[in-house]
């Protein structure tokens, strides 16, 4: 059963540039994948663990208590362009 | 056609919790740029988020507050999209289990009680703060971004009303009123100024008497009451500018510019979808049982809107009764003291509001600094209500007291204000002032009552004013029977 997937729009939102072959070829694993979720959604019955919370543990918090935080020169050492202390990005906004 | 506009409004809270949402790093604002940083608010790979319970007594706080019902369980979701604040490229947030669901908040407008109804209030963390350099700081002009990732990670909670609101004035009061609600309960610091507390308006317009939705639009970037209502007003007028001369409103996030007082596109808005929602893998889900529910509502304080309705039952007349409820918690205190030791509700309320905030303001003194008990206010108000003072002489009283002279008696007494109200010693004074002014008595006798004023004047210079008016006029007229 095959799912329809508009890829271009995902490759979008993953804000990832692809070729027409890229795409082809993303389309077709990505489908791979739905076609079996979409298989495995076909089975009657609501399913026997919590799926996406199966360690059965709830409410595990910390309290409100602040902590060390880390050395900024070590930190801004790792990016490639900083300024005043600051990390520098492109524009946020796209064209 | 008439159009009628259909405004939600989402708001945004930063909780004043010591440390952040899922990490312990701690929560400070105005801090160095990138000093309250660790691997998990700054996305780095294998970091684990552990929520933070303090947050989660403020949110059900709030969401109490705003008559929510607290669901008994709750989950994390993942929020997925790529901005260079969001370092993880996705935001925990939740989706379709709320911590708080379904309540409302009362505002009043124009003298009228307008129910906004709240959808959700939900758990979430902040993003960092990205500041646009270029030309002139605008963001549609910048040429790089820079990141200060302190704000990344701290607690959240977004309340998001129903589409009640119908009007930028309700849209202003709704907001007015539910930073009143925040600002209360001490969850957070509640400043627009400084975006701890962020309101965002989704509006959209359709024809009187429809039921169905227009095209909505999300305008962000207002930091202060009035620019919210500004930009509600004008993105309305603008929407039906655009559909009345043959266009289409498209679903898009538009940017408030305060200085041109317009609002501009920003990005074309992702629909949910987009966001690809999912539970968080990294944490286990919620349980708000009934006991902690229960303990959260015990430490409710009393809210604005009661506390109003408690201030008009006490006889308080509207104006005065808003006026108080908004006052700083140290005078709301003051007053509430001085009524408890007795004084008239009115009085109290005129006093603390007018004289002892004038005072405040005039010598630059925090209200939580005045050196003024209750009782002290109940018996400067006392000593007027007896006569011992006048009312200006009041102000002096006063100004003693809060300089730390003692009681209102002892500052009347040292100030030398007590009022002359004993009969003897003011018919003393009168007989010498009418022995002194013969034409002017003579001028009372023949009905020229103008002169009255100035034989009063007279006997108040002569008493340097502490003698009761009332008394003295009574006097004279009785000397000179002109009565």
């Amino acid at each position: 059963m095959p799912v329809e997937i508009d890829i271009a729009h995902v490759a979008r939102l993953a804000r990832l540039g692809l070729s027409e072959q890229e795409l082809d070829h993303y389309r077709r694993q990505l489908g791979v994948i739905l076609e079996h979720a979409a298989r495995v959604q076909e089975l009657e019955g609501e399913p026997s663990v919590d799926v996406t919370h199966p360690l059965g543990m709830v409410n595990a918090f910390r309290e409100d208590l602040p902590g060390d935080s880390l050395d900024r020169d070590e930190l801004l050492a790792q990016a490639p362009e900083t300024r005043d202390g600051y990390f520098v990005a492109p524009p946020a906004l796209e064209g | 056609m008439t159009w009628e506009a259909v405004i939600g409004i989402e708001v945004h809270v930063e909780l004043s919790t010591e440390s952040k949402m899922f990490c312990s790093c701690e929560v400070s604002f105005g801090a160095e740029p990138n000093t309250k940083v660790c691997p998990t608010c700054l996305g780095l790979p294998g970091a684990l988020p552990v929520p933070n319970e303090k947050a989660l007594d403020s949110i059900m706080a709030i969401g109490l507050a705003l008559n929510c019902k607290v669901a008994p369980n709750s989950v994390f979701h993942r929020k997925n999209y790529f901005y260079a604040d969001l370092p993880k490229n996705y935001q925990i947030s939740q989706f379709d289990v709320p911590v708080c669901l379904d309540g409302y908040l009362d505002t009043t407008v124009d003298g009228e009680t307008h129910r906004v109804g709240i959808e959700r209030a939900h758990m979430e963390e902040d993003t960092g703060k990205s500041t646009h350099v270029g030309e002139g700081g605008r963001i549609h002009a910048a040429s790089s971004t820079l990141l200060d990732f302190n704000r990344s990670g701290v607690p959240l909670v977004e309340i998001v009303s129903r589409p009640d609101i119908h009007s930028a004035a309700q849209a202003r009061s709704y907001a007015q009123a539910l930073r009143g609600v925040v600002a209360e309960l001490g969850v957070s610091d509640a400043r627009l100024e400084e975006g701890s507390i962020r309101f965002d308006a989704n509006i959209s317009i359709r024809p009187e008497g429809d039921d169905e939705l227009g095209t909505k639009v999300e305008v962000k970037n207002m930091n202060s009451f009035r620019s919210l209502e500004q930009a509600v007003d004008y993105e309305i007028k603008r929407q039906i500018d655009l559909v009345e001369s043959g266009g289409t409103v498209i679903q898009e996030t538009r940017h408030w510019d305060e200085e041109a007082g317009v609002t501009h596109s920003m990005r074309t808005k992702e629909g949910s979808s987009d966001y690809r929602y999912f539970a968080e893998p990294d944490l286990v889900p919620m349980e708000m049982g009934r006991e902690w529910v229960d303990r959260i509502a015990a430490t409710l304080p009393e809210l604005p809107e009661q506390r109003l309705e408690r201030y008009r039952s006490a006889g308080l007349e509207d104006t005065l009764a808003a006026v108080l409820s908004g006052a700083d918690s140290p005078l709301r205190g003051l007053y509430e003291d001085a009524v408890e030791s007795g004084a008239d509700a009115r009085a109290a309320a005129n006093w603390v509001t007018g004289e002892v905030t004038a005072w405040a303001r005039r010598n630059e003194t925090e209200t939580q600094d005045l050196a003024i008990s209750g009782s002290q206010l109940a018996g400067l108000l006392a000593l007027i209500d007896d006569g011992k003072v006048s009312a200006s002489a009041a102000k002096d009283v006063l100004d003693g007291v809060l300089l730390g002279e003692g009681d209102p008696a002892e500052v009347a007494e040292s100030r030398d204000l007590i009022q002359i109200s004993d009969s003897a010693a003011i018919d003393a004074v009168v007989d010498e002032v009418l022995q002194t002014n013969p034409d002017a008595v003579e001028s009372l006798r023949n009905g020229e009552d103008k002169v009255l004023g100035f034989l009063v004047g007279q006997v108040m210079r002569a008493t340097r004013g502490k003698a009761d008016p009332q008394l003295v006029n009574a006097t004279i007229r009785e000397r000179v029977g002109s009565g």
